[in-house]
Order: C-alpha cells, then sequence, then structure tokens
C-alpha cells in the first residue's frame, strides 16, 4: 500500500514537470485573431489517398506559404466526427471552413446556416435538386467545389484513341455511381470524336464503395480488356488502379492515371494522367477570403479554370507524338469555347 | 461483519483496484508527454487543449456523451459476453446492424407518429439487427463448436459488405452513403433540455444507455439467469454440475451481447442523424473491447471506462491541429495496455500462477 | 539399521551412511502447517514407503527433500552431506529425482524427446534425434522400463506416460527416487509391472521412496515403513516385522474411528421401505476414445443403504458417477430414481427427483470458487432461490448463514469467496448444500479427497446420519478404509464392471484387493 502510494507520488511528480516543457517551435493552441485563419477537415482516413484529401492538404500548405495565412487540419476518427471537426473550427472563429469530400455535404449545408458569419466550402460538394431537377443553390456563405471531370475525360478519351492503334480503348471504374458514370461519358465522347468508330470497353470494379480499394479487381479487369486487344485504359476507380498499372506493367502496355499525376506508380506505363486541380480550387477558395471576394455558390471548375487536365511533361513526352498534343490542345480550345459539348452520363 | 472489517474490505479494494488504476493512468499520461515533447509540443499545452476541447465547454462536453453513449452500449456488449466467457469481436458489425435495422424502420413508418410511441418498436428492430449478428455466432457455438472469435470477426466482414451493398444499391439517397430520413421516431438532442448543449451531438439515447445500463447490472448480478451466466464464464464445469445448460447460455450471452451493440445504434440514427450512414460506426466496436476491459466487465466500470475513452476520443479531435491523429490513438493504446495489466483479475491470475503447487492438495 | 521412530541422529558407527535422513522438519502454509517436526530415514538401495491418510504431509515432505520448498526448521542429509535448503536443480545434481502424481510431459513431442527436454544431446546445434532414441533404448534395457523412444506421448497410455516420467528422472541421473502415489492412475497389471520394475532398480543399488497410503501396495514391495500422521513421523517398521492392522492403526490414530475394523461396521437402522431408491440397468457410457469407459453394470441401492464402490481409479468409477447425476451421455442402459427413468433428463431434473451429487473434484466442478460462500450454497439449486427471474438474495444469505452454522464453514463470512476457503472447508461447502437440502438419494464421490482429519470424521457422521435418516447413498472412494468404514455392501469395479458386490461382512481387504487387481473368483 505505501509502496503504491510513492509509486503514485513519484509518477505525479514527474508528469507535471514534464506538462511544463515547452520545445522551440512548439505550436500554441489559441489562434491570432488578426491573421486570415482557415481549417480544412479531412474524410475519415482520408489523409495520405495521394489523391484529392491530399491535394486538399498541398493546396492549404501553398495558401499558408503564398499568402501568408494561417491554416490548420484535423482528420476525423469516425463519422460522427465529421460534423464535430467543422464545428470546432467555425466555433473558435476560423474564417474560412472547408470539408473534402462530397459526404460532407448535409453537414456543410447545417453549419452555413448555424454560422453565417463564416464561409463554407465543400470539395465535391453535391448539390441537391429540386423536384424539377434544377440545382438549389447552397447557402450564401458555402461555396461547391466542383469539377467537370467530363471534360478532362474527354481528352483524355481522345488521346487513348490517337494512341491506341487497335481500334479498342478500355475504362476501368470504381464504384458505378453518377460521379464515376460522369468520366465514364466524357471519355467515351472524346474517343469517339476522334475515331468514329473506335469500341470502348467500359467496365466497373463493383457497386459499393470497396470496389475503390479492390487492386486484384482492378488487375483482373484490365487483363482481360488486354487480351481482348485494347492498348489504352483509363481508370477512374481509387487504388484499385494499382491494379490496373499492374497489368499494364505486366503486358507492356498503356494506363491512364486519374485525380493526381499518377505517373510514379508505373513508370513508361502510365500515358498521362486526368488531374483534378482540387489543390487549386482549395488555393482559390482561401484566396477570395483572404481578399474579400468569397461568395457562396456553385463554382464548376474546367479546363477553363486548369480545375482538370492532362499531364504532359518530360516524363510522358515521349508516348505522345507532337501532332497528338498539337491536336489536343486543339480539342481543349474548342471545349473551353464551346465548340464541343461534352456529355455528363453515358 | 464488524466496521473494522468493513473498513479493512474498503482498504483492500484501495489497494487492489484503485490504486493500480492510478498508477496505470500516469503511466500512459508520462508516455503521453514524452511522445509529444519528442513530437516538438508541449504536452502542457496539448493536454489544455484536451481539456478544453472536452469538459471546457458544453459542446465538448455534449461530443464527449454522444460518444460515451456509443461506447457504453458496445463496451457493455462486449462486457456481457466475456462474463459468459465468451469473447465477441463483433460488436462492431452488430452495432452497424442494429443502426441499419433502425434506419430502415424509420423509413417505412407513418410519419409523424410520437417519438415515445414508437421508441420500443426502434429498440426492438435495432436489438433484432445485432442480436441477429450475435446470435448467430452463438449458434455456431453451441451447435457445432466454432470458436466466437473467429466467427465474430468472419462476421464483422459478411455483416459490414451486406449492410454495405444494402445501403448503396437498395437504400441510400441519391448521390451520399445514407438512408432517407426516418419519418417518425427521430429523438431531441440534450440541447432541448440544457442549451448550452447547442450544436452537440449528445441526445436522449444517453439515458436510454443508462436504463441499459441499470437493466444489465441486475441481470448480470441479481437475475437467476445472470447466475448461471456468470457461472459458465467462470467455470463451465461446475455450472455444467450446477445443472446449467452451458451452450445454452453462450448462445443467449451472444444474443444478448448483440443487441446490446445493437440499440447503441439508435444513438446516431435516432439521435443525432436521424439516417443510417454507412460506417457511421467505424471503430466503436472495437474501441468496445477496451472500454469493457478497463470497465472490468462491470456495468457501471463500462460507463465510467466509456466516459474515459470517449473524451479521449473527442479530445484527441481538439488537438488534432497540434498532434497527429496517429499520437492520439497510440495514447488510447497505451491506456489500455497500462489499465488491463493493472486489474485485479490479471494480476491474480499472475500470482495464482506463481504460487502453483503449495500445500498437497 | 532400523533406527525407533526417527528421533535419533544418523550416526551409525561403520555402517554406510543413510540415502536421506531428514530431521525435525516443520513446513507452514499461512496458517496450514503441513509437516510438524517430520523425519525420515531411508537406507541405501531399498524400498522405503511413506505412508499415511490424504494430508499426512507426505507430499509436502517430498517435496521439501527434492528441493522445491525450502523447510522452515529442521536439517536434511543425503549421503551423509548436509543439504538443508537446497534447490531443486542442486538436489537433481545429487542424484534426487521426484516422479509427479500429475505428469508433466510434453504430449505433441516423442517419449525420447521427453526424456531428454532440457538436457538435450545436440549435435552442431540440433537435436540429435537419434542419439536421444538410443540413449533412451538402452536405459530403458538397463532398467526395464520399456516404452518405444520414437513414439509420441499423446499415444501412450497412462501406465506407458508414468515409465517416461520414471525414464526422464533416471535420465537426469537420479539414483535416489520419490514416486509420489504412482499406483492411482494405473490399471492392476501396470502396477504389477511397476513393481517388478522398482524391485529391479532396488536390485540393481538405487534408493526409492514410494509414497502412497493404500496398506496392500506397503506390504507388497516395501523393505521399510514410515508412517505419517498430521504433519508427524508417527513410527517406522520394517516390512517384515508389521502388519496393515497395525499399520492402519499408526495411519488413523487411536482415537479417529476410521478404521474398516468389524466393531465399525454400519448398524442398520432404517430398512423398512425396500424399493430401491437408485435402480441402474445395463448401465454403458462411451468414453472419448469410444471404448465403453462404463461397461454394462447393474445396481441397486435402498432407502437406508451406503453402497460403496472401491476399485483403482480409472476403472469406470468417474464415468459411472458422471453418467448418474446427468452431466454424461449414456450410450446404453437406464437410470432409475424412486422407479422413474430419468436415463435422458437433465441434471437439473434428476435433482429434483430426489438426486444430491457431491463430485469428485470440488475445485473444477463443485465448486464455482470466484462465487461466494453463500452463492456456492445455492448451486444446482438457483431455481429454487429465485422468484420470477430474480435470486431472492435474503432468502440466499438466510440459507448461507444456516448451512455455515450446521456445517461449521470458516471463515463464517457469506460474502467470502470459495477460493478463499482450505480445501476441507470448501469440500464442507459442497457437503453442506448437497446434504443440507432435500435429496433422497446421494451420489458421493471421493467424499473425503484431500480434506484433514478432522473434516473426515465429521464428514462421515454426516454420510452416517443420512443412512440413517432414510437416504439412499452411494460412495465411490479410493481409500478402501473408507469404503469398508460406511458401505453396507460393496462393489469392486475393474475395467468398467462390476467385478463383485459383496455384504460388508464379507469385504475384506484381502477380498477387496484380490478384485480391485482383476483377480477374480480368489474370494476369501
Amino acid at each position: 500500500m505505501r509502496k503504491l502510494l510513492i509509486l503514485v507520488g513519484v509518477l505525479l511528480a514527474a508528469h507535471v514537470v514534464l506538462l511544463f516543457v515547452h520545445p522551440a517551435g512548439a505550436a500554441s493552441p489559441a489562434i491570432d485573431p488578426h491573421a486570415v485563419n482557415v481549417g480544412i477537415v479531412f474524410d475519415v482516413g482520408g489523409r495520405g489517398d495521394k489523391s484529392f484529401n491530399d491535394a486538399a492538404y498541398v493546396g492549404g500548405e501553398r495558401a499558408e506559404k503564398e499568402l501568408g495565412v494561417h491554416v490548420r487540419f484535423i482528420e476525423p476518427g469516425d463519422g460522427s466526427d465529421r460534423e464535430a471537426a467543422l464545428r470546432i473550427f467555425a466555433a473558435e472563429g476560423m474564417k474560412l471552413v472547408i470539408g473534402v469530400g462530397f459526404i460532407f455535404t448535409d453537414d456543410l449545408v447545417q453549419l452555413a446556416k448555424e454560422y453565417p458569419n463564416t464561409d463554407f466550402a465543400g470539395v465535391d460538394f453535391s448539390v441537391a435538386t429540386d423536384s424539377a431537377g434544377n440545382p438549389i443553390p447552397p447557402p450564401p456563405n458555402l461555396a461547391a467545389l466542383k469539377f467537370r471531370e467530363e471534360e478532362g475525360s474527354f481528352l483524355v478519351g481522345a488521346l487513348a484513341a490517337m494512341v491506341g492503334h487497335s481500334k479498342k480503348v478500355g475504362f476501368v471504374g470504381g464504384m458505378n455511381s453518377p460521379l464515376i458514370q460522369k468520366f465514364q461519358a466524357g471519355y467515351t465522347a472524346g474517343v469517339h470524336y476522334v475515331c468514329p468508330d473506335c469500341q470502348v470497353i467500359a467496365q466497373y470494379a463493383g457497386v459499393t464503395p470497396d470496389a475503390f480499394r479492390n487492386p486484384g479487381k482492378g488487375k483482373e479487369l484490365a487483363l482481360s480488356q488486354y487480351q481482348d486487344g485494347v492498348n489504352v485504359i483509363f481508370h477512374a476507380s481509387g487504388s484499385t488502379g494499382l491494379g490496373v498499372f499492374e497489368a499494364a506493367r505486366q503486358t507492356n502496355k498503356l494506363a491512364i492515371g486519374v485525380d493526381a499525376d499518377q505517373y510514379s506508380e508505373a513508370p513508361g506505363h502510365v500515358l498521362t494522367s486526368m488531374v483534378k486541380g482540387v489543390d487549386a480550387a482549395v488555393f482559390d477558395a482561401i484566396k477570395r477570403v483572404k481578399d474579400g471576394t468569397f461568395k457562396g455558390g456553385i463554382y464548376s471548375y474546367g479546363l477553363a479554370q486548369n480545375g482538370v487536365r492532362y499531364v504532359y511533361d518530360e516524363h510522358n513526352k515521349a508516348l505522345i507524338p507532337d501532332s497528338v498534343q498539337a491536336r489536343l490542345q486543339q480539342l481543349r480550345a474548342d471545349i473551353i469555347a464551346g465548340k464541343i459539348k461534352v456529355p455528363t452520363t453515358p | 461483519m464488524s466496521a473494522s472489517a468493513g473498513a479493512r474490505r474498503w482498504r483492500a479494494q484501495l489497494e487492489e483496484a484503485v490504486l493500480p488504476a492510478v498508477v496505470a493512468l500516469l503511466i500512459a499520461a508520462l508516455v503521453g508527454d514524452v511522445l509529444i515533447i519528442v513530437y516538438g509540443q508541449s504536452p502542457g499545452e496539448v493536454y489544455r487543449a484536451l481539456l478544453e476541447g472536452t469538459w471546457g465547454n458544453a459542446y465538448g462536453l455534449g461530443q464527449v456523451l454522444y460518444k460515451t453513449t456509443t461506447l457504453t452500449f458496445t463496451g457493455l456488449s462486449v462486457a456481457i459476453g466475456l462474463r459468459a466467457g465468451l469473447f465477441n469481436i463483433g460488436a462492431e458489425s452488430q452495432l452497424a446492424a442494429g443502426g441499419f435495422a433502425a434506419g430502415v424502420l424509420g423509413t417505412l413508418l407513418p410519419p409523424g407518429l410520437p417519438a415515445l410511441l414508437v421508441l420500443p418498436l426502434f429498440i426492438v428492430a435495432a436489438a433484432i439487427g445485432g442480436g441477429a449478428v450475435g446470435g448467430a455466432a452463438g449458434v455456431l457455438k453451441s451447435k457445432w463448436g466454432a470458436h466466437e472469435v473467429i466467427t465474430t470477426i468472419m462476421l464483422n466482414f459478411i455483416v459490414l459488405a451486406l449492410l454495405n451493398y444494402l445501403t448503396v444499391a437498395h437504400f441510400k439517397v441519391f448521390d451520399t452513403l445514407h438512408t432517407a430520413d426516418v419519418r417518425s421516431g427521430a429523438l431531441p438532442r440534450l440541447s432541448a433540455l440544457i442549451p448550452p448543449f447547442h450544436g452537440s451531438a449528445a441526445n436522449m439515447v444517453l439515458f436510454l444507455a443508462l436504463a441499459v445500463v441499470a437493466v444489465a447490472w441486475w441481470y448480470l448480478f441479481r437475475s437467476r439467469a445472470g447466475y448461471e451466466l456468470r457461472a459458465v464464464g467462470l467455470q463451465p464445469g461446475a455450472a455444467e454440475y450446477g445443472g446449467v445448460n452451458v451452450p445454452g447460455v453462450w448462445w443467449r450471452a451472444m444474443l444478448i451481447s448483440g443487441a446490446v451493440a445493437g440499440i447503441g445504434g439508435l444513438n446516431f440514427v435516432l439521435g443525432y442523424k436521424h439516417y443510417y450512414e454507412d460506417g457511421f460506426s467505424t471503430g466503436a466496436g472495437f474501441l468496445g473491447i477496451a472500454v469493457a476491459l478497463v470497465g472490468r466487465n462491470n456495468p457501471v466500470g463500462v460507463v465510467l471506462a466509456a466516459l474515459l475513452f470517449g473524451t479521449l476520443s473527442q479530445g484527441g479531435l481538439a488537438v488534432n491541429a497540434l498532434v497527429p491523429k496517429q499520437m492520439v490513438d497510440v495514447l488510447q493504446a497505451v491506456v489500455i495496455i497500462a489499465v488491463v495489466t493493472s486489474v485485479p483479475e490479471v494480476r491474480r491470475v499472475l500470482r495464482s500462477a506463481r504460487r502453483r503447487g503449495g500445500p498437497e492438495a | 539399521m532400523t533406527a525407533p521412530d526417527g528421533t535419533t541422529p544418523p550416526t551409525p558407527d561403520g555402517a554406510p551412511p543413510l540415502a536421506v535422513s531428514l530431521r525435525g522438519i516443520d513446513m507452514s502454509f499461512g496458517p496450514v502447517r503441513a509437516n510438524r517436526g517430520a523425519s525420515l530415514d531411508v537406507a541405501r538401495g531399498e524400498i522405503h514407503a511413506l505412508v499415511g491418510e490424504n494430508g499426512a504431509g507426505k507430499s509436502t515432505l517430498m517435496r521439501v527433500l527434492s528441493g522445491m520448498y525450502a523447510p522452515d526448521a529442521g536439517t536434511m542429509t543425503v549421503n551423509g552431506r548436509d543439504v538443508t535448503g537446497w534447490s531443486t536443480a542442486q538436489a537433481i545434481d545429487a542424484g534426487v529425482g521426484m516422479v509427479h502424481q500429475h505428469f508433466m510431459l510434453v504430449p505433441t513431442l516423442t517419449v525420447a524427446e521427453n526424456v531428454v527436454l532440457g538436457r538435450e544431446i545436440t549435435a552442431a546445434g540440433r537435436l540429435d534425434r537419434r542419439g536421444a532414441e538410443r540413449a533412451v533404448a538402452e536405459l530403458g534395457e538397463r532398467t526395464g522400463l520399456v516404452v518405444a523412444p520414437g513414439r509420441l506421448v499423446s499415444e501412450l497410455s497412462v501406465g506407458e506416460a508414468q515409465r517416461v516420467e520414471i525414464l526422464k528422472t533416471l535420465y537426469r541421473g537420479a539414483r535416489i527416487l520419490i514416486l509420489d502415489e504412482p499406483t492411482a492412475v494405473l490399471s492392476p497389471p501396470e502396477v504389477d509391472e511397476l513393481w517388478r520394475v522398482l524391485t529391479h532398480m532396488r536390485d540393481t543399488g538405487d534408493t526409492i521412496i514410494l509414497i502412497t497410503h493404500k496398506l496392500d501396495e506397503v506390504m507388497a514391495v516395501s523393505n521399510t515403513v514410515t508412517v505419517m500422521r498430521r504433519g508427524a513421523t508417527v513410527g517406522r517398521v520394517a516390512t517384515r516385522d508389521t502388519s496393515p492392522a497395525e499399520l492402519a492403526r499408526l495411519m488413523v490414530g487411536r482415537d479417529v474411528v476410521l478404521a474398516g475394523d468389524a466393531a465399525a461396521a454400519p448398524q442398520h437402522s432404517i430398512r423398512a421401505e425396500r424399493r430401491a431408491a437408485l435402480d441402474v440397468r445395463e448401465l454403458t457410457v462411451a468414453d472419448a476414445r469410444k471404448t465403453h469407459a462404463v461397461d454394462g453394470v447393474s445396481f441397486a441401492v435402498e432407502p437406508g443403504e451406503i453402497l460403496g464402490i472401491a476399485g483403482v481409479e480409472g476403472n469406470g468409477q468417474t464415468e459411472l458417477v458422471e453418467a448418474l447425476a446427468g452431466l454424461r451421455e449414456v450410450s446404453a442402459g437406464a437410470v432409475l430414481l424412486h422407479g422413474r427413468d430419468v436415463t435422458r433428463q437433465s441434471v437439473r431434473a434428476r435433482g429434483d427427483a430426489g438426486l444430491s451429487h457431491i463430485p469428485e473434484d470440488r475445485q473444477l466442478r463443485g465448486l464455482v470458487l470466484d462465487y461466494s460462500i453463500a452463492d456456492n450454497l445455492i448451486l444446482g439449486q438457483q431455481h429454487r432461490f429465485s422468484r420470477r427471474g430474480a435470486v431472492d438474495a435474503a432468502h440466499v444469505l438466510e440459507n448461507a448463514r444456516r448451512q455455515i452454522e450446521r456445517f461449521d464453514i470458516r471463515p463464517a463470512d457469506p460474502a467470502a469467496p470459495a477460493r478463499a476457503l482450505s480445501g476441507g472447508n470448501q469440500q464442507k461447502i459442497v457437503i453442506a448444500r448437497e446434504m443440507g437440502r432435500d435429496f433422497t438419494v446421494l451420489l458421493a464421490a471421493q467424499p473425503t479427497r484431500g480434506v484433514d482429519v478432522g473434516a473426515i470424521e465429521f464428514i462421515h457422521a454426516q454420510l452416517r446420519n443420512a443412512r440413517a435418516e432414510g437416504k439412499a447413498i452411494l460412495l465411490v472412494s479410493a481409500d478402501l478404509t473408507e469404503v469398508l468404514a460406511l458401505s453396507d455392501r460393496v462393489a469392486v469395479m475393474y475395467g468398467g464392471r462390476f467385478a463383485a458386490v459383496l455384504p460388508r461382512a464379507e469385504a475384506t481387504k484381502e477380498v477387496l484387493g484380490a478384485y480391485m487387481t482383476g483377480a477374480s473368483g480368489r474370494a476369501a
């Protein structure tokens, strides 16, 4: 008994001493009321996805460096933490609070109403429609950051058809859902625009979110498509796409990445990537807040805003002939100018 | 017995149970200090932020209570299993199944029924949802001797995938991962009673949890079924000798364990969001194992342990801007290890191993 | 070289020193004094029997000798050298080895691997399996302990496993071998084989100390006998100069009437009702290996009668009792309680029909060790102590107070956990529960195993009272003295069958012993 009491005393003393240790460079938990403070909330388990959560992080970091704002990040522990994390930031007096992922939609709408003096933004925010099918605008202090994935997909579709030489091109989707169907629709339209008699083989890994996390299935689908005479496959399937790259490496064929530049996943076999500019959209939203020009509403990022683009750099130049690159630039200009209408459903 | 015997027992209790737990928590805190310093932050500031974000304001406290509510159900679920000698690893999927059953029921009811009137229906639905999953593991053990650890782990995979499929393919609202709002039965938030809790997810299911704790305590320690259940958990041979149908207790215990976890789903579905969302309970079932162990399988201990882990969980969110989330996870793990090794039951086992072969038997 | 009563120091002029000499050994475990001034002198090259009742302190004394415990007081010499308080490692180095009652073998290893475990023959860091097998085969040949070295221990019979235990001890160089109740688990042919081996070892110069409480074994194989009672040495005699009767008197003490003398033969009081309370017909019980542990046994017990079942352990007694209690499935035959067939009924239904059961293992079956005394006192009758699903706490407490007082359970605290009680008091809980309730038939399996002498006397008195009240009692005991002291009729179980059922008057130790070893038909 006495020994235990002494042990309690010693441990307590050590703990109290350590409480006062203050390493150099330690951040203060209190926020600076004079600065522009921004809070970004990732999805559960989102950090490290090498896709849009990480891209949002990059955008936040860049804003901190270039705009001198203060950015804080939270990665929630479970589903009910999403709202809590947004709320913590709002209650702390952040100027802008960003939720990364369509899953934040309901929570953002609710909080935007409760905190009318705070600005909110939602990446991939899902805009509700009324009974007539018209979009219901979000609250005035909430920006819906949307991307016209179909436009970027159109360009990589045209590229696949021009480089593939086999009249057959492939598409591997993750979960079969309206979002991914947008990729498929743009891609197919791009293929047929440059090669009307080409065939697009489109397959999905499943109907549940797990279809975004199934590399084995991705590889299986890709191998069968390559076997079928396909030379290029575009994947829009999260980490399922890692299997697509593996199949490309194994059969010495080509694949197209998605969301971020995925060249490094299979160097030499990644024709290009259809990059979603989440970092740019996040940076843009922060910049507007700092400049005092932030407004709620639907922001749609397409080719014109560099919200979607395809990768063309020193890594993959060799795979894309100059004539093809020139044709793609022309197509891009046509889409921006409205000369080409890209469909959003297959 | 005399007053001095009572005092002695109290003193022994202090020495056996309370002080070791205090030591364990202090050791966990020290490990946390070192981790935080190594990361380059000040422990004082981090702990202050943790307390401020939880017990320091009404919203934080509300969030702690919300998390405590779910963890009380899952912790109780695991504890009831352990009292019967069964290790239910399946609270994760039982909780989800209970929530799903309640969410689907909510979309089927006619709108506008009084919440108190339909609450029993929801409790039954959630209990059936979770109980079916737990009971399945129980029957597999009773009839064919399949080990419950294996079956509950496997059922986690199967049930979570199935619920995911059902939600996505049949029940979800377009462009979301959740079902439609329940049409009746939504319960008010705690802020309806205590306005400062405004915005926090704490809700009336908290009181349901406390009621279930009371019933569970009575069941385990005052009912005949509980007497038999605990005997099976401590010494199956003696229980069998005492006329207890041991396999029968096994499946009933798993059924109850699953049902209790399932009712926990109401905290999210009726109390918070008013719909079932795929993955709403990620981790709460597994954390329930820690809650049960730290709470020493006692319903009251489970509430206290749930409060501790609820605080750590919400506090982790509050300090996430200072230290990475993984650090709070590590801290949580250290608390579990420290407290579990300090509980008297574990130490008694160690001691009796040392003393084996005493006077000739 | 026979020393009187073990109080003289070992100073035999010119004679070789004693193999073992223990003097005035005290050994306590908390409040339990297992040895109080115990002494033991063992000459070289003899088989020395150490006898006494359960709980007399024999095993403790031998554990002191083998270095497992350091004595609280007293001196120890081995081959003339003072070794007081040595360690097990030192004891093994000096050639003292103990073969335990409970085997400590690894079932998934072979015989040879078990024997050399801890002293492996290695070749370049790897176990030399062939070398080990050769060494074990040679050792077996030399000692007559023949077991195929390559077989898995899990495949061995109990007798073979015991041989492996002995081999293991000899392999470590033991010349003084202590055997703790070696025959408790053996079949009669295996016992004979063991005696042959031990005699052979003695003749080649080894010293053997044999712990037992069975007098026929003492007479059959030993040279010298030391008798212990209640922790102390009470006598040392040459086997040829003594008789079972004298040894029994020494073991039990004159004051306690336990011995199976004719004078203690039971008086029949109530035999009015002649209908059998327990009627067993052609009962067959399969064991785990699908052989018949109980093979077509029939018998009946009448009200006011104690039927004793004697026999070497492992001949089906455990299975018989468990089958009667409803704990083990019956493959054929019937069990009737008061003429009602209960063969397919649950434990609880049989209990409600008047069956009480004192199980042979109180720690495994008879008690929930972590439950309080009060809670243990209702085990099996919890439904009688409940109202509308709830246990009636006041009723349970009242019952506990009454039983604690009536059966003198200590400590007299209903809330104390059963684990904290001594073996005797634990057994009293079981006895109180099973005999303090309404019952008509009692299965009493090893009712006094591991309890002290005072408690034995008390339990025997309870059994006699129950008989006087007209209860039918089936008594199963490994202790022949106990069976003879209490029974009206004695059955001998051998190989799953009743080898004989004898009236008390015809049942003598010699006759029973003959039946127990399978040598039936050799009646007195």
